[in-house]
């Protein structure tokens, strides 16, 4: 579409836009934050100002954010994308050069008091550029090999560098996510099955590899599969994690201990609570009821954006609705997969409640182009 | 690419299916998800708050307070006291411990070389273990701890109980006293009590202490805590107060043995006061004595060893772990086995020349010119030994070795007592066994007047009079009640002699007090109500050779204090109707009548009176002495914390 079409489509203008936005995603997205507060609170032994107040500072930065993105009409996000994937390409290369090691990996850009982290702009401006390769491809070619190649590179390039640094789980997140745009858009499912197929044998591989000179997992990597196929391997070492977040998803029981009573998260039991494993705070204080609440608070939001893509004719728009809310599904489904034991730690945030800046920005950024895809689309 | 009307809507239709079945695909990754959640919330919660509990909650041990010991009239012997302290953790004292034990040691006295002793032990140590800084403060140095605690971060004052006994050195034997636990007492302790690996507590290590532990211990009690992940205790959960050991009451008399142990002052001696009837023991006392406070707060080495190296070795126990040769206190047994035999009776008589010539070696009597003819009764009163040397060639040494062991010398008594002797009634199996030798007549005629090979502990000399006065087989016990909760007393059973013939011991006994020309009429109870039966006894701790004779035996004045005789004293009051036996042993004191005696008498008095001789029950020309005797004593006064006196 040209900007002529959009012009032609009654779309709103100027702040009437503000009438059209989606306003029950609006209030689930800051449901789900909310849930944040609580438990950063929780976890920060009652007192705010550890993590609670940070993050709600960040929430409203980013909702601004949001509101702001919203207003950009769809047009501009079609134009940028190449130009986004190149520039978060391009930090990516800079991070691999100067980057900052936290967490044991390289992740962190710093830009005076500005601490970038440009796999995770990568997971918009992936999702970006492909659905605007998918806007322009006519659906004959889409799933013409030559075709399926160029995507595919698009999503192994910056999945490369970041499984370099070494993040695991963001590089999941990129595949995902990818996958997802090429998959909404039409990709014959063949296609779908060849990854799938030759991913198990590739996870086969993987695991032959250990031990051996063409190794082809970092040894950490490799003990994280062990304890993940059997936490009680080491249940001080590897495994405290994992075991020590079932044991206090598992004790939370129908309602849960009461809030800020969880012994595993207050008696320092739990790691990384404030960010991986805050679920399992909320699953140890708030119980079933809690826990299952805000797995219901994550589904509505993928609900609504599913609606929202299937009622908008703009391909692009949808293509880019389907992306955004796929990694947003895949990060919540990653983070409790894993604290619940049904996947490996990879090191993945709980998306609007994980203690974080730079995620919980680009999440709302993403949700901003959602909401601009919304209030874009052709009626 | 421009593309085609139809082409457009073909992908927007395509685009739609494809969302819906990614819609599809979620929803099944949600459900798996709610599924898990499902199974572990409510399916297997309980499991996990089992763990979670395992986790977070600690059971911690609360030492129970040891059972306090009485005496027989509910005065304290051995109790509990608060024992402050104070602790510091390096955590709550923000990692630097330095300042915070120099501010202290403004309010205590904490030497530099201990500072230094405790960062050192600090830096080995995690943070957050508490370490004694220090221990048994006095109450001023306690509070003002207290008071000052704010200033002194990570520092807390904590209370313990310890052991104390009130009566210092009085009954140091019998108690004994608690210490530390150390591996040693693990390792010989089948199934340890946790509550022993517990630091601070205390153990029995000897005597009663240690024979009644299980009684005294108590249960420990447990609290239940939270702790972090690091082990820190963040707060109680419950709490279960431990269950104190048992109140013993033992059937000692602790103003009796208080006197006692006056009485023998610095002498190194023994005494044993024990009710004829029923056997308690009311004074069973050593001396030298020491303090047991000193080994439950950790004795200095230099004290150890002034005790160690006292030649009156104020550590052993004299009264059931000193054996000595018993003299002429002997001589009851020989008489009565002599009696009991049939081989002599009341008529009997000896002649005593002063000695006896037996296979050609001479035994003397103590009595150079001899005492001429003498009966039984005299044989007791004027000690004579060549009496016994008759009889005893005539009884056999195997009738006298059982007679003894009859009269409970040579057996061993169950009382709760650290290394309680047995002592030698010897025989010629004995000696047969001991020395693969047969036994010599001259062994018979040192044993008949308690030489040679005969060793009594004074509890055995004292359980010997206690029978004869009675005529019963009485036990000495030592433990009165348990919680208040009097122990059986067995009956005694009867010795099986004939009465006649423990009267005419006990006539003996009676004429050596009060005879004409008894070997301790000196030290007789001048009331009649209290009329006193004795026997002295001076047991050489050498062999006079035929040479030193002819020289003249050396008076024990000459001699060093460790090769002097030994002094022993046995007696019973009232005759008629006898109470206590008292024997006394004083090590090297010289004469039983002039070193031993006195003090049984006095003993004795004290027991029969309950409490300090009245002066008109000593002949007169004592009384001054007694008097002044009485004024430099240093005597407790009684404190009875519990009513109900019992004096059976």
């Amino acid at each position: 579409m040209s900007y002529l079409d959009y012009q032609v489509a009654q779309t709103p203008t100027g702040l009437r836009k503000i009438l059209y936005i989606n306003w029950p995603l609006v209030l689930l997205l800051s449901a789900v934050a909310c849930v944040g507060f609580l438990m950063l609170y929780s976890v920060g032994g009652g007192r705010a100002d550890v993590w609670a107040e940070p993050q709600m500072y960040r929430f409203a930065v980013g909702m601004v954010a949001m509101f702001a993105l919203a207003f950009v009409p769809m047009w501009f996000w079609r134009g940028v994308s190449v130009l986004s994937y190149v520039a978060c390409l391009l930090l990516l290369v800079a991070v691999e050069l100067v980057g900052d090691i936290g967490m044991g990996a390289q992740r962190w850009l710093e830009f005076g008091p500005l601490r970038l982290q440009p796999s995770e702009l990568m997971k918009i401006a992936l999702v970006l550029v492909l659905a605007a390769y998918y806007d322009l491809l006519p659906l004959r070619r889409v799933s013409r090999p030559l075709w399926v190649l160029i995507p595919v590179a698009l999503i192994l390039l910056p999945t490369a560098m970041v499984l370099k640094q070494p993040d695991l789980g963001t590089s999941i997140m990129l595949m995902a996510g990818g996958g997802i745009v090429m998959f909404a858009a039409g990709v014959s499912l063949w296609y779908f099955a060849a990854v799938v197929g030759s991913a198990v044998g590739l996870v086969y591989a993987v695991l032959k590899s250990r031990g051996t000179d063409w190794q082809l997992l970092e040894d950490y990597q490799f003990r994280r599969i062990d304890t993940f196929l059997d936490p009680s391997v080491d249940p001080l070492g590897a495994g405290y994690n994992i075991t020590q977040a079932q044991i206090a998803l598992g004790s939370g029981g129908w309602s849960g201990r009461g809030f800020m009573q969880g012994t595993q998260s207050r008696l320092n039991f739990l790691p990384e609570k404030q960010t991986d494993f805050i679920f399992t705070v909320l699953a140890e204080e708030f119980g079933f009821v809690g826990a299952f609440s805000l797995l219901m608070l994550y589904t509505l939001i993928i609900g609504f954006c599913v609606f929202s893509a299937l009622s908008n004719r703009d391909r692009f728009g949808s293509l880019l609705t389907i992306g955004i809310s796929g990694t947003f599904f895949v990060y919540f489904a990653i983070n409790m997969g894993m604290v619940m034991g049904l996947l490996p730690v990879v090191g993945s945030p709980l998306p609007l409640v994980s203690y974080g800046g730079t995620a919980m920005m680009i999440l709302l950024m993403g949700f901003g182009m959602v909401q601009s895809a919304h209030v874009h689309r052709p009626r | 690419m421009k593309k085609s009307p139809r082409e457009k809507q073909d992908g927007t239709r395509k685009l739609g299916r494809r969302a819906l079945m990614l819609a599809g695909i979620q929803l099944g990754v949600v459900t798996t998800l709610a599924l898990r959640l499902r199974s572990m919330q409510l399916d297997h919660a309980e499991e996990y708050r089992l763990l979670a509990d395992g986790n977070s909650i600690k059971i911690r041990l609360l030492p129970p307070a040891r059972g306090l010991i009485h005496d027989r009239n509910g005065l304290l012997i051995a109790g509990n006291e608060q024992n402050y302290r104070v602790t510091l953790t390096r955590e709550e004292a923000g990692g630097d411990v330095e300042p915070v034990l120099r501010r202290l040691s403004q309010l205590i006295p904490i030497s530099e070389e201990r500072i230094a002793e405790l960062l050192e032990e600090f830096s080995k140590r995690t943070a957050i273990t508490p370490i004694v800084l220090a221990d048994r403060l006095s109450w001023e140095q306690f509070s003002s701890i207290a008071v000052n605690a704010p200033a002194l971060s990570g520092i807390t004052p904590e209370s313990g109980l310890s052991r104390a006994y009130p009566r210092a050195g009085d009954l140091a034997h019998v108690m004994g006293y608690v210490g530390p636990v150390s591996d040693y007492d693990l390792s010989k302790i089948e199934d340890p009590d946790p509550v022993l690996m517990l630091p601070e507590f205390q153990l029995g290590k000897v005597g009663v202490e240690t024979k009644l532990e299980t009684l005294l211990r108590g249960k420990a009690g447990a609290r239940r805590v939270e702790v972090n992940s690091a082990g820190r205790e963040m707060r109680e959960l419950s709490r279960q107060e431990g269950e104190q050991g048992a109140t013993v009451q033992l059937t000692l008399d602790a103003q009796l043995q208080n006197y006692a142990a006056q009485r023998m002052g610095e002498e190194s001696a023994a005494a044993v006061v024990m009710n004829v009837q029923t056997g308690d023991l009311l004074t069973i006392c050593s001396s030298p004595s020491f303090d047991p406070n000193k080994f439950v707060r950790g004795i200095s080495s230099a004290d150890y060893r002034a005790l160690m190296d006292h030649d009156h070795r104020p550590l052993a126990d004299k009264t059931v772990q000193g054996l000595y040769p018993p003299g002429s206190t002997f001589k009851m047994v020989t008489l009565l086995a002599g009696l009991d035999s049939g081989l002599i009776n009341s008529g009997t008589r000896y002649y005593c020349p002063g000695y006896t010539e037996v296979g050609g070696r001479r035994f003397h009597c103590w009595r150079r010119g001899g005492h001429g003819t003498v009966d039984p009764i005299q044989s007791l009163e004027q000690s004579c030994d060549v009496f016994y040397y008759e009889l005893a060639q005539r009884v056999g040494i195997d009738r006298i070795g059982a007679m003894a062991k009859r009269l409970g010398i040579g057996v061993p008594h169950d009382l709760p007592m650290s290394a309680v002797a047995e002592g030698i009634a010897p025989d010629r199996a004995w000696k047969r066994a001991r020395y693969d030798q047969p036994w010599q007549i001259g062994d018979s005629l040192n044993a008949s007047i308690g030489q040679g090979f005969v060793l009594a502990s004074p509890l055995q000399l004292a359980v010997m009079t206690a029978r004869i006065a009675s005529g019963r087989a009485v036990s000495p016990r030592l433990v009165h009640a348990i919680d208040g909760v009097p122990e059986p007393l067995p009956e005694a059973e009867a010795l099986g002699l004939d009465e006649a013939l423990l009267r005419m011991a006990r006539g003996g006994m009676d004429a050596v007090m009060n005879g004409p020309r008894g070997t301790a009429r000196r030290s007789r109870i001048s009331r009649e109500d209290w009329r006193m039966a004795g026997k002295t006894g001076t047991s050489q701790v050498r062999n006079i050779t035929a040479a030193e004779r002819a020289r003249g035996v050396i008076s024990n004045e000459q001699l060093p204090w460790n090769r002097r005789d030994h002094a022993l004293f046995v007696c019973y009051a009232p005759y008629e109707s006898p109470r206590y036996a008292v024997s006394v042993v004083v090590e090297h004191g010289g004469g039983g009548s002039t070193a031993a005696a006195p003090i049984a008498r006095d003993i004795l008095l004290f027991a029969l009176a309950d409490g300090l001789p009245p002066l008109d029950a000593v002949p007169a020309d004592q009384r001054a002495d007694m008097e002044a005797r009485h004024a430099a004593m240093n005597l407790y006064t009684p404190q009875p914390t519990a009513p109900g006196r019992s004096r059976a």
